[in-house]
């Protein structure tokens, strides 16, 4: 291996840190499909109130996202507003 | 290929206060475009209405339209004491969503800024925290935290803080996802494809996205509220 200066190795491992942070996104996709699986079930069952089921299905999914945004901010931070570089 | 990928913030112009340097950024020529429309709209219904007629025209119905509807979430969800927080509910629903939309006709969003959605939070956050004082007294609100275990006083406090963070950086990460990926497809992509096709990309992650965290954000803001209110 060549010469593999500080800057490369931290900006190296910040890159395989951001992609790592990215997984963070599987929790949000299995839960807001389950949530809109029973949403739908509901309006079967109950095709008066489909407005109702709408907006809180809507509701609880949005919140549910948080977590996969926290692992976007940190992959968002560790590409472009890096810093760690700073601490060399 | 198209032009560069860019949708970071720009300092267009050095301010010299108080012996600090600041810039007028993007963000500020995005919040001032914004808000002048929102200031400029308000003075014309404003006109309009004082000539109200029991047959409304068009201005007047959707004008009505938005107070009334709105009005309705805020009364269903604060019950007796809506008429205090509806107009601070309706300003900030009308901001964040004319901010989100702001993408389609090229600016860029100015709550794609976290010194813009942070500020937001932290007025929920003293309206909550104001309120549960007020309430119980100072007494009351800590013996409230140390319950239903002294134990678990260290887990209330920080649910506490996590309310203006949470409700922030749900709103920042949905509306720079958005810028990102928006500039990463007019940026990469040769000229004739960015022709047409981006319209159901702005569709979803502009119009979609940007109404939904609109909607969120305020229904959040309201169930926190009530949460503290007296009876």
């Amino acid at each position: 291996m060549s010469n593999i200066t500080n800057e490369g190795l931290i900006l190296a491992c910040s890159a395989i840190g951001a992609g790592l942070a990215m997984i963070a996104g599987i929790g949000p996709g299995v839960g807001q499909g389950i949530a809109a699986g029973h949403g739908a079930a509901a309006v079967g069952r109950n095709p008066g109130a489909k407005g109702d089921i709408t907006s809180t299905m809507l509701l609880g999914q949005a919140v549910a996202e948080t977590t996969g945004l926290y692992g976007l901010v940190i992959a968002l931070i560790l590409l472009f507003a890096n810093p760690l570089l700073g601490k060399l | 290929m198209g032009n560069e990928v860019d949708f970071m913030i720009h300092g267009y112009y050095k301010l010299n206060l108080f012996g600090s340097e600041v810039y007028i950024t993007t963000t500020h020529v995005c919040m001032f475009i914004v808000c002048m429309t929102l200031i400029v709209v308000g003075i014309i219904v404003n006109r309009y209405m004082k000539h109200a007629s029991s047959i409304p025209g068009k201005l007047q119905n959707v004008a009505e339209f938005y107070v009334e509807t709105l009005d309705g979430i805020v009364k269903g969800n604060m019950f007796h004491h809506w008429r205090k927080y509806a107009d601070y509910i309706l300003t900030i629903f009308m901001f964040i969503l004319l901010s989100n939309l702001s993408g389609i006709f090229g600016l860029r969003p100015p709550t794609a800024d976290y010194g813009v959605t942070l500020p937001l939070a932290l007025v929920t956050f003293f309206l909550i925290q104001f309120n549960a004082f007020r309430t119980k007294g100072v007494g009351g609100y800590m013996k409230s935290l140390t319950e239903p275990i002294p134990l678990l006083f260290p887990i209330n406090l920080i649910s506490e803080f996590a309310t203006p963070v949470s409700l922030s950086l749900r709103l920042f990460g949905n509306i720079m996802g958005g810028t990102v990926m928006l500039a990463l497809y007019y940026g990469l992509l040769p000229r004739l494809a960015t022709l047409g096709i981006p319209v159901f990309l702005h569709v979803y992650l502009d119009i979609f996205s940007g109404a939904i965290q609109t909607y969120v954000f305020c229904m959040l803001s309201m169930v926190f509220i009530a949460d503290r209110l007296p009876e």
